[in-house]
């Protein structure tokens, strides 16, 4: 087995070191990084609008540079949470309760230069747990039939929804409306026009590029607009040789990456429990395992270093479920899968039999990605610094100007640019009621194919439902999904206040605000005392 | 009845869905549901709109389960009408001004109007992002990337 990954291995470095692959990779890293510097813009944003532009593109060359954007923006996160103690990109909130700290005493370099190296080490573990484990999950995945697929799904959609940020309940009622919104156009059995409300624009269905941008985009706008605070520069002068952490240091940090990125890795496992959950984990274990666990908020090194290591794990191990079984994690992936399929491929566990230079090029991209983004990031970080200086003010219209052309140029065709506006306003009232639209992406990827599969498993069963339960994957898949809805009902009964595994953090424009000397996220920590 | 106005965000938000839901069981009406086996189109939207109405149900009623009565607002300390305002004007103008005018109009009226709604943002600041980004993403997308989407409409740049 090993033989044979190693063999698959050198022929994804081959098809990532193609001229072509390598320099859209360079590219997605590039302005991954760069938007993940930007307070304001996140990768979600980015991918939406970067996604149309990919339509001309060939699918490897296109598929990695959208994940090149996706990690690449978690090393750029890790700059303005230290530098700026801004936690507007949710995976690295937790880093600036010690990495701000850090930048006070003056070691802002060094807390940079433990991220690099723990970003480095948790995803190269995140990469090879993939090699091994994805063709794994293909074997059983191949076996499964309409009612499996169904099953899986199911329980996919839930965790997705449920282990995410906010209140479960709502996450799940916001899965189902992404469905709906999946429902919208023709039926794939007779082509009769659902829910078009008499449109003729709406007959394809909604775009995922005007449903992402208007959600991920105009609806942050709306949330973000006059609530940025003056950004304290008077840390961010931070050069290379700065960066190089010590000895003590480096001794002190290295047991928590390797911790942080077996959380992250365990974390990954989990259907729905991404990056941000995985940092959160990690920092609490850390603070809990720690000596002297005081030293924790005022600029503990490991503090930086085991949330870090855990993010990038847990998002490299994201891709696993994505490319292996078709089931996508969060709202990037769901994006992921959405270019997958405008590109004619169809996600599951057939794909890594029929597009092998798409799974194992992605794979050996994200190897040479995350070098690049070390070069990038090592040298280069006094431009990075520059960046953090560009206002709101400026970054927002701008944007709006590509999410227009963006959606524009999916179709030509301006009845989608009012989608978006649509969507957009909608999506701000969702989030003004306590929604969060991440779930809604989710179900809208996966809706059409779990309508099918439903449809076929009733077709075949001759329309007896119990074939969900008889049949003894799926019955596994059921009882999971039981499982993690008894579970949240459980921690509901028994501590009415959070239900959530994580505090909900500030979104938007909460979180381009710095962090209170008091931290925001203080009590998700504060229930488990500090032994 | 206090209650409801206590936590009325969580009302709001389940009454919502139960509305929302109810629209697509009425929308669906006009496809038929078939049976089990054979289901027709408008079989799956009603089941999702019934499972709408159920976790709308829950969530308006999770309104009044006793717990900390904190106050919750729907609309933020501030409304930035404004602001709102000047970001959606932006895609309306960007649609008007692409029909009638081109690429370059539509662009330089999207953002010079979205930029006017941040409080600091000045006339002259605005036009001159409006402008640099008008210059920039037309030589993006109409000379490297080739979108059919003419510049100024009627004139061949």
């Amino acid at each position: 087995m090993i033989q044979q990954a190693f063999t698959d291995l050198w022929y994804g470095f081959g098809v990532a070191l193609e001229p072509h692959n390598l320099f859209w990779c360079f590219i997605g890293v590039l302005i991954g990084n760069m938007v993940g510097v930007l307070p304001g813009m996140g990768p979600l944003a980015t991918i939406s609008i970067l996604l149309p532009l990919t339509f001309g593109m060939k699918p490897v060359a296109a598929i990695l540079m959208i994940a090149g954007v996706y990690y690449g923006a978690q090393y750029g996160g890790a700059i303005c949470s230290i530098l700026l103690n801004l936690p507007c990109h949710p995976p690295h909130a937790v880093t600036c309760l010690d990495g701000f700290p850090m930048t006070k005493q003056g070691k802002g370099g060094v807390a940079l230069g433990v991220t690099v190296i723990g970003s480095f080490i948790g995803a190269s573990w995140g990469i090879t747990e993939m090699i091994f484990l994805a063709p794994l999950l293909v074997s059983v995945a191949l076996q499964f039939g309409p009612a499996e697929v169904c099953s899986l799904m199911l329980l996919g959609l839930l965790a997705g929804s449920t282990l995410a940020r906010g209140s479960p309940l709502k996450g799940v009622a916001m899965t189902v409306v992404g469905l709906l919104i999946g429902v919208i156009g023709s039926d794939i059995e007779t082509g009769t026009p659902r829910l078009t409300f008499g449109l003729i624009g709406l007959t394809d269905g909604v775009e995922i590029v005007a449903l992402a941008l208007g959600l991920f985009g105009i609806a942050e706008f709306m949330t973000s607009i006059n609530q940025t605070a003056a950004v304290d520069m008077k840390y961010s002068n931070v050069r290379f040789r700065d960066m190089r952490p010590s000895k003590a240091e480096l001794k002190q940090a290295f047991p928590a990456m390797i911790r942080g990125t077996i959380i992250g890795s365990l974390c990954a496992l989990i259907p729905g429990t991404g990056p941000t959950i995985a940092s959160f984990v990690a920092y609490a274990t850390e603070k809990k395992i720690a000596k002297n666990p005081e030293r924790f908020g005022h600029g503990a090194i490991e503090g930086v270093a085991c949330p870090e290591a855990a993010t990038h794990s847990s998002v490299q191990g994201d891709f696993i479920p994505t490319m292996s079984l078709g089931i996508p994690g969060d709202a990037v992936m769901a994006l992921l899968l959405g270019a997958l399929i405008i590109q004619g491929i169809i996600p599951g566990p057939q794909l890594i039999k029929d597009h092998p230079d798409i799974f194992w090029g992605l794979i050996a991209s994200f190897w040479i990605g995350n070098i690049l983004l070390v070069i990038l990031n090592v040298p280069m970080i006094g431009l990075w610094v520059k960046l953090l200086m560009i206002p709101y003010k400026y970054l927002y219209p701008s944007a709006l100007f590509f999410v227009c052309i963006g959606v524009y140029s999916a179709n030509n065709d301006m009845f989608q640019v009012g989608e978006v506006l649509v969507i957009g306003v909608v999506g701000y009232l969702l989030n003004l009621l306590g929604f969060h639209p991440a779930p809604i992406l989710l179900g809208f990827v996966l809706g059409p194919r779990v309508e099918e599969n439903f449809r076929r498993a009733m077709l075949i069963s001759r329309g007896d439902l119990l074939t969900f339960v008889e049949r003894p994957i799926s019955a596994f898949f059921v009882a999971l999904s039981v499982l993690l809805i008894a579970a949240q009902i459980y921690v509901w009964l028994r501590g009415r206040k959070g239900g959530s595994l994580i505090p909900d953090l500030p979104r938007g424009a909460a979180a381009m605000k710095p962090l209170e000397e008091a931290p925001v996220s203080a009590p998700a920590f504060s229930k488990q005392p500090a032994e | 009845m206090l209650r409801v106005f206590t936590r009325r965000r969580d009302f709001c938000a389940g009454a919502l869905l139960m509305l929302l839901g109810g629209g697509v069981i009425v929308q669906a009406r006009e496809n038929s549901y078939g049976t089990l086996m054979h289901m027709g189109p408008g079989f799956f939207p009603t089941a999702l709109g019934v499972i709408l109405i159920f976790l709308g149900v829950l969530i308006a009623g999770s309104a009044f389960a006793p717990g900390e009565g904190e106050q919750q607002r729907i609309l933020p300390e501030k409304p930035e009408w404004f602001g709102w305002g000047c970001i959606l004007a932006g895609p309306i103008l960007f649609i008007i001004g692409g029909e009638y005018g081109g690429m370059a109009p539509g662009t330089f009226l999207c953002v010079f109007v979205s930029a006017l709604g941040d409080r600091t943002a000045t006339l002259k600041n605005s036009f001159l992002l409006a402008l640099g980004i008008t210059v920039f993403g037309c030589a993006l997308f109409h000379y490297v990337l080739h979108v059919p989407f003419p510049i100024i409409r009627g004139v061949n740049l």
